[in-house]
């Protein structure tokens, strides 16, 4: 566990910060971003979620160690997206068989 | 492993963490990681019973093809809460709670694990949990089946769903604080000397489990925290009638539910190590193979819960792949079981009791995992998915691999648990009762599966009935079986024979210190000077 101690105004720094992207959040809203909704706001998620790992949870300040469990997390994270993706993109594909055995055929 | 024994590891004044403290408060409010093993010991036995007489209930109804004893709908509890208390209440929490949690202070040389108090918390927070099944049962049960699809679960079903997501969700913090607990102590409180290459395989075996326990229990919490808010918000994730997807929640549970099988079946190997070394007197082979193959295991066990949905609707590319990558996840389970088929080779085998459990696995793990190569196998899984032949296979891996295991485990560090020796001929008779029960009971279930019979089903047609007959037989005689170290063992901590502190003449730092162990476990820390498993060297630490 870290022993490094991190001054008040930081975390009030965060604090703020985080109830700052709450606004923008709620706010962007309100506005049709078209293709870029969805990105913006996960954008924001994201960016507080760092905020709170890095500093609320002190993973900053912590070893290198702790710096890679916290990675593996975000790793098998992307190892189950990536699989439920790829399911849910391909779920429409017909398979015919051919000459070869068969062969995917997407929707046009 | 082998220590130098630098000075004696114990007081040697008689107190052990049994006698350190009397009364309900000192076992209630201990932080002692070997009382907290024994917290965990009772709890699990406890939903060992529980579920064993629901599967009694549910082998009986099977008697015969008609639905004479239980109603349809009674048989979906019987089966669904069978399921429910075996996996999150027993086989998940069985070695890591109970020999994790007293074996790996001792083996790595530290007094305790590295979080005390999270410890205990993580007792009484699978303790809550299991309040709350106990409350689903006398809230008339449910009926969704372990696996709580959506959107039967979360929409549909009429019996206490909340009631037991809200238990399974609470039980699955148990296991994120243990897993959590065994990777720090593991990293950070070995003895000196203590490298990781000179770990017992039991400590890489457990901190692989950690590793499946803490990145997948967090996503089965939240998918059933899901299908809670869908049920009682009428919210839409799930249920297609709602906006939702049904086979997202299959994706969800079974992410972190088939890496859950070797959160089952990881320490078991483990303890399989320890065992084979013990009774071959011979250092494993391939120790780093082995090792290894405990860390792939966990990783490619996440890459491959697809597999349990081929018939799902999940697209047949995302099949393929999964199908390829289950084949991969067969390596090192292979690996494993061919190192311990090596280590016996040319090793002076004897054949104690937790030995015999360890052959029992070797051969039960090897058609478990043998059978599920078929279920891995795309075109072959259609014919027979959700058959019994998936319930055999599965069987065959927690009960045939598992819980061989767990009594492997149970039988070789009783005597360091207690101190007391237990009767060597019974306890020999009913593991050999166990393996003939076992196989009666679920060889058959391979074959009615294989010719067509679904699982959950308690109506069935009369040419099954001979299979179904077999099983609730072998039921029978495995019961038997279980019962027996019931008696034996209880029977022993009041009539057995006082233990040394190394009865096996086994190597391991927790041969070293006395049976019981003190309530520091050392008054010394240890400096560990040889290689796991060094046979060719004389065992030290004797000294009673």
């Amino acid at each position: 566990m870290s022993e490094h101690s991190i001054p008040a105004r930081i975390y009030y720094l965060v604090f703020a910060t985080l109830l700052l992207l709450t606004l923008i959040t709620v706010e962007v809203a309100f506005y049709d971003l078209g293709i870029l909704t969805f990105g913006v706001a996960l954008g924001i998620a994201c960016f507080k979620a760092a905020l709170v790992i890095l500093y609320f949870m002190h993973v900053r300040y912590s070893s290198g160690l702790t710096g890679i469990f916290v990675a593996a997390g975000f790793v098998f994270l992307a190892i189950m997206l990536t699989f439920f993706l790829l399911d849910a993109s391909s779920r429409d594909w017909q398979y015919q068989p051919d000459s070869s055995g068969f062969s995917m055929v997407r929707p046009s | 492993m082998s220590t130098t024994v630098e000075a004696s590891h114990h007081s040697g004044t008689g107190e052990n963490y049994l006698t350190a403290g009397y009364g309900l408060k000192s076992w209630l409010m201990t932080t002692d990681h070997k009382r907290i093993a024994i917290l965990y010991l009772l709890s699990i036995s406890l939903f060992f019973v529980i579920g064993g007489l629901f599967a009694v209930l549910i082998r009986i109804e099977l008697l015969t093809p008609a639905g004479d004893l239980v109603s349809a709908d009674s048989y979906n509890k019987l089966f669904t809460l069978h399921g429910l208390v075996m996996i999150f209440f027993f086989l998940v929490p069985s070695i890591p709670a109970v020999f994790g949690n007293f074996l790996i202070p001792i083996m790595i040389g530290a007094r305790d694990l590295a979080f005390p108090k999270v410890n205990l918390a993580s007792w009484y927070v699978f303790t809550i949990g299991g309040l709350f099944t106990f409350a689903v049962v006398l809230a008339g049960g449910v009926d969704t089946g372990w696996t709580f699809y959506t959107p039967y679960s979360s929409t549909y079903s009429k019996t206490a769903v909340g009631l037991t997501a809200i238990g399974v969700f609470i039980t699955g913090f148990s296991s994120i604080l243990t897993g959590l607990n065994f990777v720090v102590t593991i990293h950070k409180m070995r003895a000196p000397g203590l490298t990781w290459f000179r770990l017992p395989l039991f400590i890489w075996a457990h901190y692989a489990t950690s590793l499946i326990m803490l990145l997948g229990t967090p996503v089965v919490a939240i998918s059933i925290l899901l299908v809670f808010l869908e049920r009682v918000f009428g919210i839409g994730i799930f249920d297609p009638a709602l906006g939702g997807d049904p086979v997202l929640f299959q994706h969800l549970f079974w992410f972190y539910s088939h890496p859950a099988v070797y959160i089952m079946i990881l320490p078991s190997m483990g303890v399989m190590s320890e065992l084979i070394a013990c009774f071959c007197r011979k250092r494993i082979f391939g120790y780093s193979f082995v090792a290894f193959s405990s860390l792939a295991i966990a990783v490619l066990g996440f890459l491959v819960w697809g597999h349990h949905m081929f018939t799902s609707s999940q697209s047949i590319y995302a099949g393929m792949v999964f199908s390829i990558l289950t084949m991969m996840v067969a390596i090192p389970s292979a690996v494993k079981v061919f190192n311990w088929a090596a280590t016996m080779y040319g090793g002076s085998i004897s054949y104690e009791t937790p030995m015999m459990y360890a052959f029992g696995f070797l051969g039960l793990f090897t058609i478990g995992g043998l059978t599920g190569l078929f279920l891995g196998a795309l075109g072959l899984d259609v014919h027979v998915h959700d058959t019994y032949f998936v319930v055999a296979h599965f069987h065959y891996i927690m009960v045939g691999g598992a819980i061989m295991g767990y009594l492997g485990a149970l039988h070789f560090w009783w005597p360091k648990m207690f101190g007391r020796l237990y009767p060597e001929a019974w306890a020999k008779l009913s593991s050999i009762v166990i393996f003939i029960g076992f196989n009666l009971t679920f060889f058959p279930q391979f074959l009615v599966g294989y010719l067509g019979m679904p699982r959950r089903y308690h109506v069935y047609p009369d040419e099954f009935q001979i299979f179904h007959v077999l099983s609730t037989a072998g039921a029978s005689i495995l019961a038997i079986g279980y019962a027996f170290p019931v008696v034996y063992l209880i029977w022993s901590l009041v009539r057995g024979e006082k233990a040394g502190p190394n009865p096996w003449n086994a190597k391991g730092l927790e041969w070293t210190v006395p049976s019981p162990p003190t309530t520091f476990n050392f008054d010394e820390t240890p400096v560990v000077t040889e290689e796991a498993y060094d046979y060719s060297r004389p065992v030290e630490g004797k000294v009673v």
